[in-house]
């Protein structure tokens, strides 16, 4: 038993470790069935009415409280996998770092790649290797925030496991939830992977530099993503040529409020 | 493969229920998911013999009940079916829409043995 979150900790192929800090031998956690003394029921019925996600959502809303306490906006960046999520990361970070206080979760299957790109922008990052897990949940999240000590008043930004389909369900905790999409992959991708657009709070069309090159009509495209989620904000991008960011900061700059009284 | 991890939180309900009332395994669990759960019927049945491995549910009998969806449009305030997150009001032509059903990812119920 975890003595921060009174959960589980996250499975043994879970690693959680700082940008440059190496992966130590995870200690095993038995579980113990007792199974002296039971008594024996013939049939016990037992109506539930249980979510089963509940256990994730509960996390997640604590996440939210501890981030909400501390005026930390959260953004959770979701996408396929060579959209360019981090990519775009890393330019954000060296245009935000100069006024704001950021931290980055990073989250792969394995290695420690993408932290180490972030880590170059002087951005405290946690990276989490899910081993095969093809989502971040809300507990592996926490256990990252707990290492990574972010500050009050400050950006975190959540780079999930590249995939469209798992995350969706999924809520870590996070204010605004990003969808990324690049040009190269298809214009209908908001109708062929629905559920992640409808869940998310924004959606960024990226390297928009390559337009010309390829068969994507842009228009179409939020007009599909629309069709899902009526209430998406779009920002265009390109990363490599630095176009779209002024619409793109002044949103997340947007999100980092401090909270009044009523 | 999300369906894996849905199927392990199941098992870990489970689990836990059965240790509530010192009972052994469960002879039948009731699944209740919806159409727009995000939940893949062949990813779940593919993943399920796995998950509930030496587990309280691997002798259990599982019913799922798929809840169809239904939607309520925000512009004309009617209800209508629909199948897909991209469906349009067939009353008045508008996306903006509420969800009323068709998410749900329940145990609906645990026989307990």
């Amino acid at each position: 038993m975890c003595a921060t979150c009174g959960c589980d900790q996250p499975e043994d192929h879970v690693k959680i470790l700082l940008a440059g800090e190496k992966s130590e031998k995870s200690h095993h956690h038995e579980h113990h069935h007792s199974h002296d003394g039971h008594h024996h029921h013939d049939h016990t019925v037992v109506e539930l009415e249980k979510d089963v996600l509940q256990k994730n959502n509960l996390l997640a809303e604590r996440n939210r409280g501890f981030l909400l306490a501390k005026n930390i906006t959260a953004f959770n960046l979701v996408s396929s996998p060579g959209s360019g999520k981090t990519t775009l990361l890393v330019q954000t970070l060296k245009k935000l770092i100069p006024q704001f206080n950021v931290t980055v979760i990073e989250g792969d299957q394995q290695t420690m790649n993408d932290a180490d790109k972030i880590a170059e922008t002087s951005a405290k990052v946690v990276q989490v290797n899910t081993g095969k897990g093809c989502h971040l949940d809300a507990h592996m999240v926490l256990h990252a925030i707990e290492k990574l000590q972010p500050q009050n008043d400050s950006l975190l930004f959540i780079e999930n496991v590249g995939n469209l389909v798992c995350p969706s369900l999924f809520d870590l905790g996070e204010k605004e939830r990003v969808v990324i999409f690049s040009v190269t992959e298809g214009d209908d991708k908001p109708i062929k992977y629905p559920t992640i657009f409808e869940s998310a709070t924004a959606c960024v069309i990226h390297k928009t530099d390559l337009l010309p090159y390829v068969d994507f009509d842009i228009e179409k495209a939020k007009d599909y993503a629309l069709r899902v989620n009526p209430k998406l904000k779009f920002f265009e991008i390109s990363s490599t040529k630095e176009t779209g960011f002024d619409d793109w900061l002044s949103y997340l700059k947007n999100n980092l409020t401090v909270p009044t009284m009523t | 493969m999300h369906e894996l991890s849905i199927a392990l939180s199941i098992v870990d309900i489970a689990e836990k229920e059965v240790a509530k009332i010192k009972g052994e395994s469960v002879s039948d669990i009731e699944l209740e998911i919806g159409k727009l759960a995000g939940i893949e019927k062949e990813a779940l049945e593919f993943a399920w013999p796995e998950a509930i491995k030496n587990s309280v549910l691997s002798e259990a009998n599982r019913v799922i009940r798929w809840v169809e969806a239904e939607a309520i449009c925000n512009e004309c305030q009617k209800t209508y079916p629909i199948n897909d997150l991209y469906d349009i009001c067939p009353h008045c032509g508008s996306y903006f829409k509420g969800i009323n059903k068709g998410k749900e990812l329940k145990i609906k119920s645990l026989t307990i043995c």
